[in-house]
């Protein structure tokens, strides 16, 4: 464990500027499906706009930023904080009703934050074109490179995991669990359904608004397009495919997906070519979705525990080995 | 004053094909307990295979349309056989990501074949004239829309009042043990209800296809809005989808025209969100009471 953390921490010193640039984006990715993670694996609700409220950390933290004069350091817990308070506005119609109704009120925060971003005031926001950040900086440092964003983000990344893991294995935690998995029988122990749905969804965006923080002082440049309700899918998909309710699954669902993603945008141009002119259009373009859509409904219908699952099978094996009886 | 009339008219008749797609959603939601997130991607399926069979293939219109409707079936109840039976019996959780991956499988193969630019039915199959009266325009495009959703909604309700499968889907919708104890298929009533819901997409990705033209990123985002229409009139209600889809119509429409032309966009989210506030199960839905 140590061992591995100190690999992690002086990776950047020997690793390639790419292989960085997918780690900052893994560990970002990694920030905002554990917060979908709580809400979907641990309390069993569903969000379809995981990536809105990300737009609205990376908005609320640019704003804040250029306008407000706020550090990095400031914007961050800000913008997490104002994030979570918008999911709250989002949740409170429906978290008192059972059943997928969460779904559809982040489908509609989905579209009426981007709408927001680009309309009520474009004049602060840009509308549809992009907004710059300054880089984050300590004293004198400025941190403006993938090297020196991946200590930015990585020790955060961790630090999410902790606290996670630590949470769930509380009281809220273990509400959490109650509900998902009875939620009367939860009510009759004395859970309050609402008050802990609630705190589950406002943790769930307040870790979006960290991940859009980060995302938008990494990037630097932010517009709407990068906030779509088809990446929103992608969250769910990560927790699905990593198995949900465990902290662990949610790592190894968003580190495969993102491989697989980062597969496609190889091999897709090369398929592009294979195909006679003509017959496939848009090979590279069809190969991403349709790869993905398969890998979330086998995993549905084949491992519906997830990686997660798998990998706890693989370490028995080897604990077990050579009586696996 | 001819300038609201105008609006209330264009808001009902856009309203009917809202309608349309919310039906294919209820009518699935009734009876397997499936929200149908896929239903966008189907519509856009479906408009795609009939523009093809008319450009490409230069088939006739009758024909076109009714090789689309035969695919659609067949799409309909392979998704229930290969995606969503194997989830009988999960949470619904499952049941919704499984939908949504269909709509990103159905995305790839749509962007494989077809691309992503948008395009637009060839003219002359429809009349593309205009009606006016009394000031008020009325495309034919958007009255061939409206009275096709109309005539689906009359055959549908024929179907399920008159014929004996329309009789076992309903009482499959009451209760899929009961219905099974008395002799009724209910996995094959299932697969007949996702063929039939994806019928329904197709139809109202034809008429919408021949109003808009037909696009990957377009089609499905107008499908999304029937979603606030289903949740209004009420989950398990098909009058319901009929008179939610015109009311998200005509607010679209009214305030889209009246108020703000960027506003038409969210006002049926807008909407989704106050029936959540305020009368979640809708206006012909039905109430969830739980005992122990």
């Amino acid at each position: 464990m140590a061992l591995g953390l100190v690999f992690l921490f002086t990776l950047p010193l020997y690793a390639s500027g790419r292989l960085l640039h997918l780690i900052n984006l893994i560990g970002i990715t990694v920030i905002s499906a554990q917060g979908l993670s709580i809400l979907t694996g641990y309390t069993g609700l569903i969000s379809l706009g995981q990536t809105a409220f990300m737009a609205v950390g990376a908005y609320s933290s640019a704003l804040l930023s250029i306008y407000a004069g706020f550090s990095f350091w400031a914007a961050l817990p800000c913008s997490a904080l104002i994030t979570g308070v918008v999911g709250a506005i989002f949740g409170l119609p429906s978290l008192r009703i059972k059943g997928f109704y969460l779904a559809m009120a982040t489908l509609a925060a989905q579209f009426i934050i981007p709408w927001m971003i680009v309309n009520v005031r474009p004049d602060l926001t840009g509308g549809t074109s992009s907004i710059f950040l300054p880089p984050p900086k300590i004293g004198p440092v400025q941190f403006n490179t993938q090297q020196k964003m991946f200590y930015i983000i990585v020790p955060l990344t961790c630090m999410t995991l902790f606290c996670v893991r630590n949470l769930i294995r509380s009281r809220i935690g273990r509400a959490f669990v109650a509900i998902r998995d009875n939620d009367l029988a939860a009510e009759m122990v004395g859970i309050s359904l609402f008050r802990y749905k609630l705190l589950s969804f406002f943790i769930c965006t307040f870790y979006a608004g960290i991940a859009g923080c980060l995302w938008a002082y990494w990037m630097r440049a932010i517009s709407v397009d990068h906030f779509h309700l088809v990446d929103s899918i992608w969250y769910l998909g990560m927790v699905i495919v990593g198995g949900m309710g465990s902290t662990l699954g949610t790592v190894l669902g968003a580190v495969f997906i993102k491989i697989l993603d980062l597969g496609v945008t190889i091999i897709g141009p090369m398929l592009g070519g294979i195909f006679p002119a003509g017959f496939a259009v848009d090979a590279s373009a069809a190969l991403g979705p349709f790869v993905f859509g398969i890998t979330i409904l086998l995993f549905l219908i084949f491992e519906p525990r997830g990686l997660a699952h798998r990998w706890e099978i693989t370490k028995a094996y080897f604990r077990l080995w050579p009586f696996s009886y | 004053m001819p300038k609201l009339l105008q609006f209330l008219v264009n808001g009902i008749m856009v309203g009917g094909v809202y309608s349309l797609i919310a039906l294919g959603i209820v009518l699935i939601y009734k009876s397997t307990r499936v929200f149908n997130f896929a239903v966008g991607e189907l519509l856009a399926i479906g408009s795609f295979v009939c523009y093809s069979g008319l450009v490409s293939l230069k088939l006739p219109f009758w024909f076109s349309l009714s090789l689309t409707l035969g695919g659609a079936l067949l799409v309909g109840a392979s998704i229930e056989r290969f995606a969503l039976r194997p989830l009988i019996g999960q949470p619904i959780l499952a049941a919704i990501m499984a939908t949504l991956a269909l709509s990103l499988i159905m995305r790839g193969i749509m962007l494989f074949i077809w691309g992503a630019s948008t395009v637009s039915y060839p003219r002359g199959i429809f009349p593309g004239g205009v009606i006016s009266s009394g000031g008020i325009v009325l495309s034919h495009e958007l009255l061939t829309a409206f009275l096709g959703s109309m005539a689906v909604f009359g055959i549908l309700t024929f179907f399920f009042r008159r014929t004996k499968t329309g009789l076992f889907m309903r009482a499959t919708a009451e209760g899929h043990e009961i219905a099974q104890s008395i002799g009724i298929r209910v996995r094959g009533i299932f697969a007949m209800t996702w063929g039939i819901g994806s019928i329904i997409a197709a139809m109202g990705g034809i008429v919408l296809g021949n109003r808009l033209g037909v696009g990957v990123d377009v089609t499905p985002l107008v499908a999304l809005k029937a979603f606030p229409a289903v949740l209004f009139g009420g989950l398990e209600s098909i009058p319901g989808a009929l008179l939610g889809g015109l009311v998200i119509g005509l607010l679209e429409n009214l305030a889209g025209g009246l108020i703000n032309p960027k506003l038409a966009e969210i006002t049926p989210y807008i909407l989704l969100l106050v029936v959540l506030l305020l009368r979640p199960e809708g206006l012909f839905g039905l109430k969830r009471i739980e005992r122990i």
